[in-house]
């Protein structure tokens, strides 16, 4: 039995085939709206989240399954002290696999361990969230064609953003590929990246705090969100909270085919003005998520 | 300078000179019944100074605690008067020897799961949360599990 804790779990091959069946269901959905017939999906999210479970719920309606879970804490035994083991212990009898949200960092690790059906990480703290990743090299794929000879610049929350952390460490086995990590000092990636991924696999990589230099260079141009709730304290949230923001202005500079991509939700990072532009993929990156998500929910619970 | 001989209990040796305190702490010695004897900056011929600690009686020893401490630690298992030198190597995991510090981890929260460290660069030496990749952090004592 798999689960999906970490990008890195997924060989290159797997990531390879994962992205080929999502794209077959993309071309014939109507192959895929049986496959899970009588099989259960959980989703326990102990944090709030709209796309990511709602495209976890959309992805197992749409291969005929059913879904049940929580998407708060609150309403779940976890706010009686229950554990992560026990509440997925528990689960593992009323479904055939769980996709896990936590606000603590390794909570769906320790799910995996406890669990008796695959867990997918569905996010954890600022930590990881793989299907994101699936979902940004999916759309990746589709937008550019190709995973190599790519300078990808990486804008805004790096500390915190767990998107951008799986998103690294995926794109890191691929060839000729540049990242430009721009971000404030408080907020630059962590360590652990930037050394046993970046340093120790000798990729290149710049950081830098300004976008605009940044900007001629980039074939994909990946912006997060400073996330408040990954701050203990209100006033470096509300300082580092408008570091960088996206306009048609800052886009003049960009390549034609660059590629805007966000994981959302956005606050103010990219204006609506920019939504209309052809570089703008983040919608389309959105849309993408639903059927990654099935071709990984067909893979974990091997129907073929 | 004399410490008596031991029939039944440890030799630590070869502890880099200055971190037998660490050592003490990390193995909580502190709270043993049987005599300890602490020998700091001791001549010795291969490190020019070592520690050595000395502990009169077979207590449950936490090797891969000493490992991960200094590699390069013997430790001189004494029974009955006869001796059986173990070296100590780096281990490639740490079990309940050390807690996480990071305040986002799930072991900051669920205090009954193991604390679990790996090995991810054995050339810096490197071990991280095996749950959210937080690095250890050296000669910190109060990251010892007690």
């Amino acid at each position: 039995m798999r689960s999906l804790i970490d990008i890195l779990d997924l060989s290159t091959q797997e990531i390879d085939e994962l992205l080929a069946t999502a794209q077959d269901i993309i071309l014939n959905p109507q192959k895929y709206s049986e496959k899970c017939r009588g099989k259960k999906l959980a989703t326990l999210f102990f944090e709030p989240s709209t796309r990511t479970r709602l495209s976890f719920e959309a992805a197992m309606y749409e291969l005929g399954g059913n879904v049940l879970g929580f998407s708060e804490a609150a309403s779940s035994s976890a706010s009686k002290g229950e554990s992560v083991a026990d509440t997925v212990r528990v689960v593992s009898c009323y479904a055939d696999i769980i996709a896990m949200r936590h606000p603590k960092e390794g909570a769906p690790l320790v799910a995996s361990m406890y669990a008796s059906v695959p867990i997918i990480n569905a996010g954890d703290g600022g930590h990881n969230h793989p299907t994101q990743t699936l979902t940004d090299l999916l759309t990746i794929k589709r937008e550019k064609g190709k995973f190599d000879h790519l300078t990808i610049g990486l804008c805004g929350d790096l500390k915190f953003g767990r998107t951008v952390h799986s998103l690294i460490g995926a794109l890191s086995r691929y060839h000729n590929i540049k990242f430009i990590l721009i971000s404030p000092d408080e907020l630059k990636i962590p360590d652990y990246i930037r050394n046993d991924i970046l340093i120790k696999k000798a990729i290149p990589f710049e950081e830098t705090s300004s976008l605009e230099e940044a900007m001629p260079q980039l074939d994909i141009l990946y912006m997060t969100r400073v996330q408040r709730e990954r701050f203990f304290n209100e006033a470096d949230y509300i300082r580092l909270k408008d570091s960088y923001i996206l306009n048609p202005e800052k886009l003049r500079s960009a390549k034609k085919d660059m590629c805007i991509l966000h994981p959302l939700p956005r606050v103010n990072e990219i204006t609506t003005a920019v939504d209309d532009d052809p570089r703008a993929c983040y919608f389309r990156q959105a849309l993408n998520g639903k059927y990654v998500r099935m071709a990984l929910i067909l893979k974990l619970l091997e129907v073929k | 300078m004399n410490v008596d001989s031991i029939q039944n209990g440890y030799v630590i040796d070869h502890i880099q000179s200055g971190r037998a305190m660490e050592i003490y702490d990390a193995l909580n010695l502190g709270t043993l019944q049987c005599s300890v004897a602490i020998l700091m900056n001791v001549p010795s011929s291969k490190m020019g100074r070592k520690d050595i600690i000395k502990i009169d009686q077979l207590i449950r020893l936490n090797f891969t605690a000493l490992g991960y401490i200094d590699p390069g630690i013997t430790v001189n298992i004494i029974t009955n008067g006869s001796v059986q030198k173990r070296r100590m190597e780096l281990p490639a995991e740490l079990r309940d020897v050390l807690i996480c510090k990071n305040p986002r981890c799930i072991t900051s929260i669920e205090q009954e799961l193991p604390q679990v460290f790996r090995l991810t660069d054995p050339v810096s030496r490197t071990y991280r949360c095996i749950y959210c990749d937080t690095q250890a952090k050296r000669a910190e004592t109060s990251s010892f599990k007690r």
